[in-house]
């Protein structure tokens, strides 16, 4: 006897299947709609100005953002100063050293720390750093984003070291090294390229944020001197010109987002290559 | 070679301060990680630390009906988080309604049919979408998704389904509804890119089972794998509703910041993390920037919670399958 599928059957079969699709396709075509739109809007406002002088009073027309696109890059460099040494170190401890039981609690804790709001971690540098320097700073910023670095940068130095073979670790020990010696100087030059793809995940990650700077580096219409004074950031100026009642302030928003989107998804390709055609990937 | 090795065997060694030293040094490696591990939990534990102690001013002047209050005027002094609480559940909850239906949907596309490799290089571009900053969701929110909503979502909204108070009253396009759309495009990555791993974790043998045995695919996909990956699937959607109740730009760009509860999606509102981004930084007195804070530790709180559930669920499955 032949088992035949009754065509009501068939037709919800393909039917769902290929409504599957059909809802991959969206999602993915709201990707390339952001992309293209934001393309299409921010190059057009985009401009040699943009890169090389400061904003404009309001009212008046043109200025760029010179001094967001490197009060962006000096709150980073801060960020990662704190959030990266503490995150590789704690990272390095899970890897080699832990326990299971204090590596399961440490584990869970970074994942919660990971998954707290930006803002409320705003709010906690805020009270850390603002409140006692009485003044908003680059360095308030950048203790924000550096503790939303930590859980990245511990999860992404674990996961890259356990990659690497045991038989290096054990070669090296062999050969009378001690246990610190063998892990910076055998374990980690082995999973460096991984160690820096990670690393620039994370920086991609946190140059966009946006609501942990409101309240920390706040914002500057001018230069900002040193680490201890208001800074602008590309994120906060994108914010407050998208909000601006100003159709000059808004295309000045699509330019910043467009350099911004430009600079995350770069980087964040470039990892994701070097991850993938790292040594690490072809032993999964 | 020979004047190295054989004077280290002996007790005598003259380089055996070396020796020690270097044994502190690695004794010193162990303990500077150890440190590091564990300044990181004592930050985590100065987070919740500094957020309830900021936020004592106002626990002891309203107590719990800080929370029930629906009336925010920090000019006669009153704050109440009833609308903030009730902003941020409205729109994360109806980013879900949108989200999982679509990201359920594409991840069995990419899980069960696509081609590998197929399905890599879409996952791939699915987990960029994840990387987009949310400022400028919020962007795209503002000049791109009013716009269309006004002209075209809402009229018909009104339209068909008017006689329900959910879609009633005047529409300006800052409101409800933008918000969790913004909110569905921006978790709808997360809820794909989870769930596509529990679908993978289910062993091949199910389906070749339920095949054999002739069902079709969908049947397959549906009654077999589906209900093997349920639990996985729904740690995905809390892990998105955490993302939703926290996010904070785009929904602070969209959603109108009107401290009011209205029944209406197309009214404008308010959320939790939208009104401390709008009033931290000009917030004048104690009260008003300890109700901020003491927001602030609920939302913490909230997503906390979800969170450690998510994380279970999803590693339960996993581990099982694995």
């Amino acid at each position: 006897m032949v088992m035949t599928i009754s065509p009501k059957r068939k037709l919800v079969n393909s039917l769902m299947l290929s409504l599957s699709a059909v809802c991959t396709v969206l999602v993915i075509g709201v990707l390339f709609f952001i992309l293209g739109y934001l393309l299409y809007h921010g190059a057009r406002s985009l401009n040699f100005q943009f890169f090389t002088s400061l904003p404009k009073p309001s009212g008046e027309t043109g200025g760029g953002m010179a001094n967001a696109i490197v009060g962006s890059f000096k709150v980073l460099l801060v960020a990662t100063l704190i959030g990266v040494p503490l995150g590789f170190l704690a990272g390095v401890y899970l890897a080699e050293y832990s326990g299971k039981t204090f590596a399961f609690v440490l584990r869970y804790v970074i994942d919660l720390l990971n998954g707290v709001p930006s803002i409320v971690i705003g709010i906690v540098a805020y009270a850390l750093v603002v409140r006692p320097m009485k003044h908003f700073s680059a360095l308030a910023g950048g203790v924000a984003l550096g503790i939303m670095m930590i859980p990245i940068a511990v999860r992404t130095t674990e996961e890259f070291l356990r990659a690497v073979p045991n038989a290096l670790r054990e070669g090296s020990l062999a050969l009378g090294a001690t246990k610190a010696k063998t892990i910076f100087s055998v374990v980690v030059p082995a999973a460096i390229s991984g160690l820096i793809s990670g690393l620039m995940l994370n920086l991609a990650r946190v140059a966009g944020e946006t609501a942990p700077l409101l309240f920390t580096a706040l914002g500057n219409m001018f230069w900002s001197r040193g680490w201890t004074e208001p800074i602008a950031t590309l994120p906060v100026m994108i914010y407050n010109y998208a909000i601006a009642p100003d159709e000059d302030l808004h295309q000045q928003a699509w330019a910043a987002g467009f350099v911004l989107l430009a600079l995350v998804l770069a980087v964040n390709v470039t990892a994701k290559m070097i991850i993938m055609r790292g040594p690490a990937a072809s032993r999964r | 070679m020979a004047t190295s090795t054989i004077p280290a065997r002996s007790p005598q060694f003259p380089l055996a301060g070396f020796a020690r030293r270097i044994k502190a040094w690695d004794e010193m490696a162990y303990f500077v990680t150890l440190a590091s591990a564990v300044s990181i939990l004592t930050i985590v534990g100065l987070i919740v630390f500094e957020l309830w102690i900021s936020s004592q001013p106002t626990v002891k002047t309203f107590g719990w009906s800080f929370l029930t209050s629906s009336r925010w005027d920090p000019n006669s002094g009153k704050f109440g988080a009833l609308p903030f609480i009730y902003g941020t559940c409205v729109t994360a909850f109806l980013a879900l309604l949108i989200a999982v239906p679509f990201g359920v949907m594409a991840s069995i596309f990419l899980a069960e049919l696509a081609p590998p490799r197929l399905s890599n290089v879409l996952t791939f571009l699915i987990e960029l979408l994840a990387a987009v900053p949310s400022v400028i969701y919020g962007l795209i929110g503002i000049f791109v998704l009013l716009p269309l909503i006004r002209s075209y979502l809402a009229p018909v909204l009104t339209g068909v389904f008017g006689f329900l108070p959910l879609f009633q009253g005047d529409f300006y396009g800052v409101s409800f509804l933008s918000a969790g759309l913004v909110l569905s495009i921006m978790v709808v990555p997360f809820i794909i890119s989870v769930s596509r791993e529990v679908l993978l974790a289910v062993p091949v043998d199910q389906r070749e089972a339920a095949l054999a045995l002739g069902t079709t695919k969908w049947e397959t996909t549906w009654q077999i794998v589906l209900p093997n990956a349920k639990v996985g699937i729904i740690g995905s959607i809390f892990l998105a509703l955490a993302r939703a109740l926290g996010e904070t730009m785009a929904v602070t760009m969209v959603i109108g910041n009107t401290p009011k509860i209205s029944a209406s999606l197309l009214a404008p509102g308010y959320s939790i993390a939208a009104v401390i981004a709008n009033e931290f930084a000009e917030a004048s007195g104690d009260l008003y920037v300890s109700s901020l804070i003491f927001l602030g530790l609920v939302l913490f709180g909230l997503t906390i919670v979800i969170n450690a559930l998510a994380r279970i669920l999803i590693l339960t499955t996993t581990r099982r399958s694995a």
